[in-house]
């Protein structure tokens, strides 16, 4: 339900009443077809919120181009009917009598067993500190107002544009940390952990769209710490004419002529500079959603400090009342693949707590039994769609129509101004019927997009799925061609003749069930592993759980407290024992894994542990193999027994170790085996692990000095405050560039040769030298050694850094490519552990999708072999990502065998193999070539042309 | 619960398995993830629209992808 507010929910987990408050959209839902007619006619503008403000809208509107639902609403506040009982003009235009103008809120309760809240966050106003200029200062526009600036469907239509003058901006500044990491009024003490990154993609775009312009990036660190980001901002600073420049701007004002905004800052060197610009963008940070004070009291729920929802602290997807889970930015600000793994993983929350109940209330789709239609006469429909406004504005829809009803074997053609609709896909099913199609062309828009809805209504009819053809008029007309009204018309003609060549070949497919096998093996018993076993298990599977060391635990074993000051060992003993204690759970240690084969929902992997071989059937495979601390060869480490990594000083920091207690002086370096040559990336947790270790060096050593080199400090998020928090005890951070790394020495001569630290202060300009008792080297997080083993035997990539390589970085974080294997923890890349948490969360959410089936449906779009021209020369199966080819052995030499539920109907082979033995079902060379034959038949030889095509068909099959 | 009234409870209220409040990029995943698992799902968006702030971005990092 959309435009819909949450009131109130009472009741308990397993039961809850929500109330629902739906405000009027004066709008019809089921009668809105979204054509824009009346958007079209109405008289008020007003201005656009979802472009920022930046253009103009209707009082009646659609939210935005793409929106779903695709339907209007009228804005009360400015409507001339609502306010003053004037006008009216929508609700007389409007052909399907869908304005309401007498509708009213309406309250509604419905029944819940759980809740997953992911209500966002909303982006930072800068007009509440008038220094910013936003508001007050034409060029001055928020990170938000940038990406609608950028965007095709945004107030420029995608060109880049400054508000004043409507003209191209040559010269761009972004101000970073707007509303963040500052801890006056109005501004968040938080980092909100992604503006630095979308800022180098703003830098990017600019220059796409302006190679010449310059960029200037005023900030205070660069936070590039997660998966691709530190080499994302290599290629943002090398880009010619962009500078990255360390400093706090503060906005003059603007020159009243060029209306250029005047920015003044201090260089890193010291010198007092002002420059002006002819448009400046202030990074906007992410706070909590607005109003979510009140919603949080009547949802029940606490909120943390900052204002964001207060988890539970160990378990990120957890919130503070029963049954009800959080995702997203709503727990902190976060990007897109937490936002993604975190909604996973409250979907794996809500399964544990109602695995009872699945599948209760939900009612799969029947569909009626298939007719068969392979020796009918051909009886095709035609069904031509006016997309609202998008085809029929450029080309006469009825007159489409007539023209198709003229083509062979069409008996029925019709118009519709979205066949995609609800009543739009019901009419085909209708028609299917009752005039007994048995091939049906849709002219409309993209197969892409919309053929599995028109499959699915043919299905529905009665027939074979795959007897639809798309005739694409929108993309492939009307979109390209809007001013060519006639040429225009005349395309669309062909296209939809060629479609009906095409569907009249297309042939009834079968699809290939997938049985599930629902056991699941996980290997890495991590703290990631393990949490996802447990889910598993707790949701009914059996588990195999595989770790190659001795005891469970992984890189956790050594880690003793979060950040938060949480207790990770007794976390860590009380997980191990869950998992031992459960009966679905069968953990292997020492274990090996031999091999694997198999594809989703069938798997066997061979995994050796304490002398046994044991073969495994699994439906699904979670990698959540870890990562390991880099082992530093510089700054004298296993030279010096004064030199320690970060998790060996943790170590010393819990035994109350003498070295610790007495020591007073500390230094600790940063970035050691991180963002380097050859690892060119940030390892994540070590900025705070830093400032964890730090504060309890302090508690537990108050006296003791500590210095902290560092090249950026990227404590992301709420740790910010952890780094606010040292320096206020104390804490020196002095920062050095990568050129002039920190130098750890032994001072020759000295009693017990001293350890001294010599670096260069960018602050004093000058040399430090440090006497030390300690070196703490925050060793970065490097990938396991076996990841390259593991890589080729699951078939799974890794990145260029060696860590495992997702399906998509952004979208499917805990996917791999190939179905039915899944990845979570630092096998992804590092992270801290309530992050690995709910990222395996995640990996069980997805897990679930699968394992909750019987079984999975695959595509009947697959390859098949024609053995008699087939030369047996294994071409097609070389190229095939899937594995779905085999050569096997025939009478008539080798052959490739097809295992159809690996098929992927990509076509690969079918362009490799040389004779065209191969080829790919419903796009077969004959319904393609059909095509593009009668494209060039003159109308009376169409119908012996399509009659040759049918006729040729049905031989080649009797044959 | 008597039978009249457990018929009255049923027909009072629609039952759903798990309500998604906010439509956002992370209500849309939960509620698939929800959904493909066997779960009827309630998704509740202030907005006139689901997508959230994601739908109103023009490309995302690092890879530079159509937002929308």
């Amino acid at each position: 339900m959309s435009y819909t507010e949450i009131e109130g929910i009472e009741g308990e987990e397993g039961n809850f009443t929500v109330r629902l408050l739906r405000k009027p959209r004066y709008v019809l839902e089921h009668r809105c077809t979204g054509c824009r007619n009346c958007v079209d006619h109405c008289p008020v503008e007003i201005p656009d919120v979802f472009n920022q403000k930046l253009s103009k809208e209707k009082a009646i509107h659609i939210y935005f181009s793409q929106a779903i639902p695709l339907i209007c609403y009228i804005d009360p506040e400015y409507c001339l009917y609502l306010k003053e009982g004037k006008c009216g003009i929508c609700a007389d235009i409007c052909r399907n009598s869908a304005i309401d103008f007498g509708q009213v809120p309406q309250r509604e309760e419905v029944k819940v067993g759980a809740v997953v809240l992911s209500m966002g966050f909303d982006p930072y106003d800068p007009s509440v500190r008038p220094e910013w200029g936003y508001g007050r200062l034409a060029n001055v526009i928020s990170s938000m107002d940038f990406e609608r600036i950028t965007s095709s469907t945004g107030p420029y239509s995608g060109e880049i544009l400054r508000p004043s003058d409507l003209k191209h901006p040559h010269k761009v500044a972004w101000i970073q940390c707007v509303g963040s990491r500052q801890v006056y009024e109005g501004s968040k003490s938080y980092c909100s952990a992604v503006c630095c990154t979308y800022t180098q993609k703003q830098v990017i775009l600019m220059k796409i769209h302006n190679p010449e312009a310059e960029c200037v990036v005023f900030h205070n660190d660069i936070r590039a710490f997660s998966k691709g980001f530190e080499r994302f901002f290599e290629r943002t600073e090398s880009l010619p004419g962009v500078r990255f420049i360390r400093a706090y701007p503060q906005v003059v004002g603007e020159d009243p002529v060029s209306k250029n905004v005047i920015l003044r800052y201090v260089t890193p060197e010291g010198k007092l500079v002002e420059e002006d610009f002819d448009l400046v963008v202030l990074s906007v940070g992410l706070l909590p959603p607005s109003g979510i004070d009140k919603v949080a009291s009547e949802l029940g729920i606490e909120l943390n400090e900052y204002g964001f929802c207060k988890t539970n602290p160990f378990d990120f997807v957890e919130a503070t009342k029963p049954g009800v889970f959080v995702s997203g930015s709503f727990i902190a600000p976060s990007d897109i693949p937490e936002a993604v793994y975190t909604a996973s993983g409250a979907a794996s929350k809500c399964g544990r707590l109602l695995g009872y109940r699945r599948n209760k209330l939900t009612v799969p789709k029947q569909y009626p039994p298939e007719r068969e239609v392979v020796e009918e006469e051909p009886r095709v429909g035609v069904f031509v769609c006016h997309c609202g406004a998008n085809i029929g504005k450029v080309v006469s829809v009825p007159s489409l129509v007539e023209e198709a009803l003229k083509l062979p074997y069409v008996v029925h053609a019709e118009e519709d101004l979205f066949w995609c609709s609800t009543s739009g896909t019901k009419r085909i099913m209708e028609v299917v019927k009752e005039k007994g199609l048995n091939r049906v062309v849709v002219a409309a828009c993209t197969p892409k997009t919309h053929e599995p809805t028109f499959m699915d209504s043919i299905r529905m009819g009665g027939i074979n799925m795959y007897l639809v053809d798309m005739a694409n008029i929108r993309e492939h007309c009307t979109w390209v061609h809007p001013l060519e009204g006639e040429a225009a018309y005349e395309k669309a003609k062909e296209l939809i003749k060629m479609s009906l060549a095409r569907a009249l070949l297309l042939e009834p497919l079968e699809l290939y069930e997938i049985p599930i096998d629902k056991r699941a093996l996980v290997v890495g018993g991590g703290i990631s592993g393990m949490t996802c076993a447990l889910d598993l298990a707790e949701q009914g599977h059996e588990v195999w759980l595989v770790e190659k060391e001795r005891e469970l635990g992984g890189m956790a074993r050594r880690i003793y407290w979060t950040l938060e000051g949480e207790d990770v060992q007794g976390f860590l003993r009380d997980l191990i024992d869950r998992v031992y204690r459960h009966p679905l759970i069968h953990v292997l240690t020492e274990a090996k894994i031999i091999e694997t084969s198999g594809y989703l929902g069938n798997f066997v992997t061979k995994v050796q542990s304490g002398g046994t071989v044991y073969e495994i059937k699994h439906g699904v495979t979670i990698l959540a193999t870890g990562a390991v601390e880099y082992r530093p060869t510089e700054y004298l480490y296993g030279k010096d027994p004064r030199v320690v990594t970060a998790l060996e000083f943790e170590e010393l920091l819990a035994k109350r170790d003498q070295k610790v207690l007495e020591a007073e002086n500390v230094v600790m370096i940063q970035c050691v085996g991180s963002r380097s040559k050859e690892r060119n990336y940030c390892s994540r947790i070590c900025c705070g692990e830093t400032m964890k270790n730090a504060l309890k060096l302090k508690e537990l050593n108050p006296n003791c000095n500590i210095y902290v080199l560092y090249r950026d400090m990227r404590t992301y998020g709420f740790k910010e405050d952890l780094y606010r928090k040292a320096a206020d005890l104390g804490v020196v951070f002095i920062r050095f560039e990568p050129e002039q790394q920190p130098v750890v020495e032994q001072v020759q001569g000295a009693a017990e040769r001293a350890l001294r630290v010599r670096v260069r202060d960018h602050v004093l300009g000058e040399e430090v030298e440090i006497g030390v008792d300690l070196v703490v080297l925050a060793a970065g997080v490097v990938p396991a050694p076996d990841n390259q083993e593991l890589s080729e035997q699951f078939k799974v990539p890794l990145d260029e850094d060696g860590f495992f390589k997702e399906a998509h970085v952004k979208l499917r974080p805990v996917d791999f490519g190939t179905e039915g294997i899944f990845l979570c923890g630092m096998a992804h890349y590092p992270k801290y552990i309530q992050e690995a948490i709910a990222q395996a969360h995640g990996a069980s959410g997805r897990a679930m999708t699968i394992l909750s089936k019987e079984k999975e449906v695959s595509s009947g779009i697959v390859c098949f072999v024609d053995e008699g021209r087939c030369m047996g020369c294994g071409a097609c199966a070389e190229v095939c990502t899937y594995g779905a080819i085999l050569m096997e052995e025939t009478k008539r030499g080798k052959k490739p065998k097809v295992i159809p539920v690996l098929c992927k109907g990509c076509g690969l082979c079918n362009s490799e193999c040389p004779t065209g033995a191969i080829q790919v079902k419903h796009f077969k060379d004959e319904q393609i070539l059909a095509e593009i034959d009668v494209l060039m038949a003159s109308d009376e030889e169409l119908k012996d042309i399509i009659d040759k095509k049918i006729k040729q068909n049905k031989g080649a099959k009797a044959a | 619960m008597e039978r009249q009234s457990l018929l009255w409870f049923f027909r009072r209220y629609q039952h759903y398995d798990v309500l998604v409040a906010g439509g956002g990029i992370s209500g849309v995943q939960a509620a698939l993830d929800l959904a493909n698992a066997g779960f009827k799902v309630l998704m509740v968006d202030r907005r006139p629209s689901i997508g959230g702030h994601m739908a109103q971005l023009d490309k995302t990092f690092p890879t530079l992808d159509c937002s929308i």
